[in-house]
């Protein structure tokens, strides 16, 4: 029996001890990865490029989530509202919805799981093939020439995602509430345009989204670049990829959301 | 001083505690191919990780074109290794670029030279390997050899002194194994190379290279010209130029006795 509680102990020791390393690990990739983020100036079309494969080919996912996501606020509220007899500030309650909190965060959480996990796996997959090794013997720092431009591409992406996301559900919302339900079209605009405040709401919402891309691209970089040069082993970094960052955005939410709205 | 590109003394290495080498002794001159073999678990890949400098020695020198490998910082190594070219075993092709852009890759980091300048180079070094005409394929749509062709034109981009080859012949068909094995020599000497060729293929390897060292066991244990090789006496170069199945090498694993494994010891 002490054996056994001795090993239970021992387990949570290695655990704890592989946690903190892993976070200093990745602490120093991320700063590496900031020093080495110089080639982004000297030759853009590296980052461009990756806004492409970050940002453009997440356009659908986040188009349609964001148009279904608002249809439903505007649903929701709707019901909720008429109760008060508040139903022209329809525009009011998917506005800010969306632009403090599901923007940035289903987006975040969106962007995780197809552009997160697809930089896992990509990275993953040079490595357990050698091109990341060949690059190397190249002269060329893999740091600089594939993280670099991925981090700075996904960051930029991000916030963009979250903005286009946003106005998606207020499209959604609007058309439920004006065009399905009845909403009057100026109250609904006009309500919108008095209540959302561009400092406190529209800023602060974009804070979030970088805080967000900056979190999630970390995770998926560095997973990739510690995963295990086997289909294993890249199977379950791109796990650990999406399950770590969606952690991440809800707790950083948190933190931001208290920070920014509540004045901690 | 020798004319030796490549030359190593005492080298020791291990992980962690498992020793790897246990005290290398290997030179290779320049101009020369040189073989080193031995079979799977040997430390043979280990010692062309060294050469490369992707690891460090725990004891010992080993110096490429007069520098000690394990004494280079970060940029001496880069800078070494912009005169080094590696062939990985599958080839190690950035398969997100085309057959040319994988050509072309390092004379755009390294270099400053006009598009046009690294167009028509990109094709000589293709050329060089017959596949100037491939250079538009993407690299999901070469077969094996054709991929280890494109890898060698790319080692050679930069015109490097020295060519270091991992297991080339790993896996390719009569022909490719012929033709890549004849491409290692005609490079080696129309460009003035060294090449150091990590292989366990013996046949295809004594065809061409010029001196072959066989590691066993983290030691050299025999060395020579091919000739002297195909002469030797020694029983593990015997066993292994003629492929045999027991010998120095053994065929099983160390176990207990059959018998005992079997429980018929009370039958």
């Amino acid at each position: 029996m002490p054996e056994r509680v001795i090993g239970g102990f021992r387990k949570i020791g290695h655990r704890t001890i592989d946690g903190v390393w892993r976070m200093g690990v990745s602490t120093r990739f991320f700063l590496l990865t900031l020093m080495h983020s110089g080639i982004c100036l000297r030759r853009p079309q590296l980052v461009i490029r990756e806004i492409f494969s970050a940002g453009v080919l997440s356009l659908i996912i986040i188009i349609v989530s964001g148009l279904f996501v608002g249809m439903v606020l505007g649903l929701q509220g709707y019901e909720t509202l008429q109760t008060y007899g508040s139903e022209e500030a329809l525009g009011i309650l998917v506005a800010l919805s969306l632009v403090r909190e599901l923007g940035p965060v289903v987006a975040a959480l969106l962007f995780a799981s197809r552009a997160g996990s697809a930089i896992t796996a990509e990275i993953g997959l040079m490595k357990a093939t050698e091109q990341i090794a060949a690059m190397e013997m190249m002269a060329v720092d893999p740091i600089a020439r594939v993280v670099a431009p991925r981090f700075w591409g996904a960051v930029i992406s991000m916030p963009l995602l979250a903005a286009l996301f946003s106005a998606m559900g207020i499209f959604g919302g609007y058309l439920v509430g004006v065009v399905m339900i009845g909403v009057d079209d100026g109250a609904f605009w006009s309500q919108m345009q008095s209540a959302v405040d561009f400092r406190e709401d529209i800023l602060n919402g974009v804070i979030k989204s970088v805080v967000f891309g900056v979190a999630v691209t970390v995770v998926a970089l560095f997973e990739g670049y510690d995963a295990p040069p086997t289909a294993e082993g890249v199977s379950r970094a791109t796990t650990r990829t999406v399950v770590t960052s969606s952690l991440a955005i809800l707790a950083l939410d948190f933190v931001l959301t208290a920070l920014m709205f509540r004045g901690v | 001083m020798s004319g030796n590109l490549v030359e190593i003394q005492g080298l020791h290495f291990a992980y962690g505690k498992r020793p790897i080498l246990k005290g290398i002794d290997l030179s290779a001159r320049k101009g020369q191919v040189v073989a080193i073999m031995g079979n799977s678990g040997c430390g043979k890949t280990t010692l062309f990780r060294l050469i490369s400098g992707a690891v460090k020695a725990t004891q010992g020198t080993l110096k490429v074109d007069g520098l000690n490998v394990g004494d280079l910082d970060q940029d001496g190594l880069y800078q070494l290794r912009r005169r080094m070219g590696v062939l990985f075993q599958f080839g190690a092709l950035f398969t997100d670029m085309s057959v040319f852009d994988n050509v072309a890759f390092q004379m755009r980091e390294h270099t400053d030279l006009p598009e046009a300048m690294i167009r028509d180079l990109v094709l000589m070094k293709l050329n060089a390997v017959g596949l100037r005409g491939a250079h538009d394929l993407m690299t999901s749509e070469l077969s094996g050899g054709m991929a280890r062709r494109v890898a060698l034109a790319r080692a050679i981009a930069l015109d490097p002194m020295l060519i270091l080859y991992d297991e080339p012949f790993a896996g390719l068909d009569p022909i490719s194994l012929g033709v890549i094995g004849n491409l290692i020599r005609r490079l080696t000497d129309t460009l003035g190379l060294t090449s150091i060729v990590v292989t366990h293929d013996v046949q295809e390897s004594l065809k061409m290279v010029d001196y072959v060292y066989f590691i066993s066991e983290g030691m050299v244990e025999a060395q020579g010209t091919p000739a002297e090789i195909k002469a030797s006496g020694l029983p593990f170069v015997h066993q292994f130029v003629h492929g045999e199945e027991d010998g120095p090498v053994l065929f099983h694993y160390p176990a207990d006795p059959y018998p005992a494994d079997l429980r018929l010891s009370h039958a």
